[in-house]
């Protein structure tokens, strides 16, 4: 491998039924910062059957080139189609740099093509930046400049740790939803696409879909959400959720929770924040009888303001709350509902 | 039917992290347990072993300690442990890891290979996949359920929004999620028998086409550039309040950050 072949940023660019993710936008954001350190371009790489009118969005946001891979076989996600789609690109174009999202597709996918090249794979990054390989300079060791720096949590969210892949390309990684930033829509911007087909034949590796069940669901997105009131275990019962409920409409805001709430079957897993949930950095994040373990402060600790009420005055959410009150949230919520209601309506 | 279930030996992160002065991970201070998810795979084997007749071996990579959770394992149900450990095969990566693991399985015969989809210290729900590409079988993530028919199997696979009900020919690797099933418990006359079977140990010299260049710290394309306890914000204000002062606190709050 000569790693000075390698150039460019990629990223691919989840869709869903021939909607763009929102990963998918906020790779090509962190993509466009990270190519303009290196003095190169974005490119998106989208992968799927009848997906090539999303390129216009992809430009719009950034991309510079987008690498279109549309074929049948690729309507619906399946890992082995998609692993030949996108090592095959990266054998094609050579990219220096490829991002997946880490979602339930992307940490599926990106192991497979990882793996199928052979290159490193740094899972689940929060952070990313050009860098110096090692960060400090070693004596004996030479120290490489415009490296790709992952960082990420270990440990259940207790350590962190910053990776690099000096030695392999492309250096790829998965990269957290809902932590880096789509760069703002620029209408009308167009970018270069390219159509690129290395070919799809089935073979043992292709597994069939026999069914594919949507679940019926008409919640907000929690990590869509600019307010979100969250509640765990200290909320008592399902019922009293309503408390939450009235609080999140009065603020515009959204109901999410832990995920206690979710293993007692009060709430569904889709509004559950945390490692094993949702990461959401809401401008504002109300903790509701939530204790504060680890992996829950994982999924929420980058909200703008974490406003905690829990009666237990040593539970952990107060570690990483902006403001914290010790008290009844059985009482406080009502009050402060009927407040803000009044506040609200007199402005 | 053959099953290789493929296990983990974690420190229980639960309990929080122990540092040792210099700001590494203590893990002789903290307690270990078999990884959540790869029990929940575990378990999936055993009810397939249940329910169709199957032998089910579980392999282990990790220190000479790590025989503990293969000797759980078989008080569980398993039929053969495999602990495979070597110096040289130390600081591996997800690439190096799935290469070993990869390599100590091309000598078993298996129908199915089941994995966790993470390990609690590492994280990553990469070393399945990257094992079922090295042996060139397909990969199913996430299953949920696990059923047999023929030579198929026959699994449903979860997504953000949605499920898939997939068909993959065996021999197939599945990762599953603690989310799965609820492990059984171990029986004292498992635990008897399992104290005294025999633990079959591979070095490096036991496993089948892998290049040392693909092992160990050496055979890792990823290095750890820094790493360190974990920089959190810290903690605001912490007031306890009545009712009412509580409100107004908050309210006030909420102005001062234009919320409302």
């Amino acid at each position: 491998m000569n790693i000075q072949d390698y150039k460019g940023v990629f990223v691919f660019a989840q869709q869903v039924d021939n909607v763009l993710s929102g990963i998918a936008l906020e790779l090509v954001g962190k993509g466009k910062d990270l190519a303009k350190d290196l003095g190169t371009e974005v490119t998106a790489v989208l992968v799927g059957s009848g997906v090539g009118a999303l390129a216009d969005e992809l430009a719009e946001y950034g991309a510079d080139k987008v690498i279109v891979v549309d074929d049948p076989e690729l309507a619906e996600y399946r890992t082995e189609p998609y692993a030949h789609a996108l090592a095959s690109v990266i054998n094609e174009f050579k990219p220096e740099i490829f991002l997946v999202g880490a979602t339930a597709i992307g940490r599926d996918l990106g192991p497979r093509v990882s793996a199928r090249i052979h290159t490193g794979l740094t899972a689940d990054c929060t952070q990313l930046e050009i860098g110096d390989f090692p960060i400090n300079p070693i004596p004996g060791k030479e120290q490489l400049h415009n490296q790709l720096l992952m960082t990420r949590p270990a440990f259940g969210g207790n350590t962190i740790a910053t990776i690099a892949c000096p030695d392999f390309r492309p250096q790829m990684a998965t990269v957290r939803p809902g932590v880096m930033q789509k760069a703002p829509r620029e209408a009308g911007k167009k970018a270069v696409v390219v159509e690129y087909n290395p070919g799809f034949t089935p073979n043992n590796k292709y597994v069939e879909i026999l069914k594919v069940v949507k679940a019926v669901s008409d919640v907000a997105d929690i990590m869509d959400a600019k307010i979100l009131v969250s509640g765990g275990r200290g909320v008592g019962s399902p019922e009293n959720f309503k408390l939450l409920e009235d609080l999140a409409e009065v603020l515009g805001g959204t109901v999410s929770c832990s995920r206690a709430v979710v293993d007692a079957g009060w709430k569904p897993k889709d509004l559950q924040v945390g490692q094993t949930g949702k990461t959401v950095r809401p401008n504002v994040y109300f903790a509701i009888g939530i204790s504060g373990a680890i992996q829950h402060v994982a999924g929420m600790e980058e909200s703008d303001i974490i406003i905690a009420i829990n009666k237990d005055e040593t539970a952990p959410i107060f570690e990483v709350a902006d403001y914290g009150i010790v008290g009844d949230l059985n009482k406080i919520l009502p009050a402060l509902t009927e407040t803000l209601k009044a506040e609200i309506a007199n402005k | 039917m053959k099953i290789v279930v493929c296990i983990k030996q974690v420190p229980d992160t639960k309990g929080g992290v122990k540092f040792n002065p210099d700001g590494t991970l203590d893990r002789g201070a903290m307690l270990t347990i078999m990884n959540p998810d790869d029990k929940a795979g575990l378990e999936a084997a055993l009810r397939l072993k249940d329910q169709y007749g199957a032998e089910v071996t579980v392999v282990t990579m990790g220190l000479p300690k790590a025989e503990e959770v293969l000797r759980e394992a078989m008080a569980m149900g398993a039929d053969k442990g495999i602990l495979v450990t070597d110096r040289v095969l130390g600081g591996a990566d997800t690439w190096a890891t799935s290469q070993t693991l990869a390599g100590a399985i091309r000598n078993l015969e298996y129908d199915l290979i089941i994995t966790g989809r993470q390990a609690i210290d590492g994280d990553t729900a990469q070393v399945g996949p990257q094992i079922s590409e090295h042996l060139g079988i397909p990969v199913i993530s996430y299953a949920q359920k696990i059923e047999i028919e023929g030579n198929s199997v026959i699994v449903e696979r979860q997504y953000d929004d949605r499920y898939h009900v997939l068909k993959a020919q065996m021999p197939c690797l599945i990762t599953a999620l603690a989310e799965l099933n609820e492990p059984r418990y171990m029986t004292p006359g498992g635990i008897f028998d399992a104290y005294d079977a025999e633990i079959t140990v591979w070095g490096r010299a036991d496993l089948k086409d892998v290049e040392d260049s693909n092992l160990g710290l050496k055979g890792s394309p990823t290095q750890i550039a820094k790493a360190s306890d974990k920089v959190r914000k810290g903690a605001g204000e912490k007031v306890t309040l009545d009712p009412t002062e509580a409100v107004n606190y908050i309210v006030d709050k909420l102005k001062v950050k234009h919320v409302i």
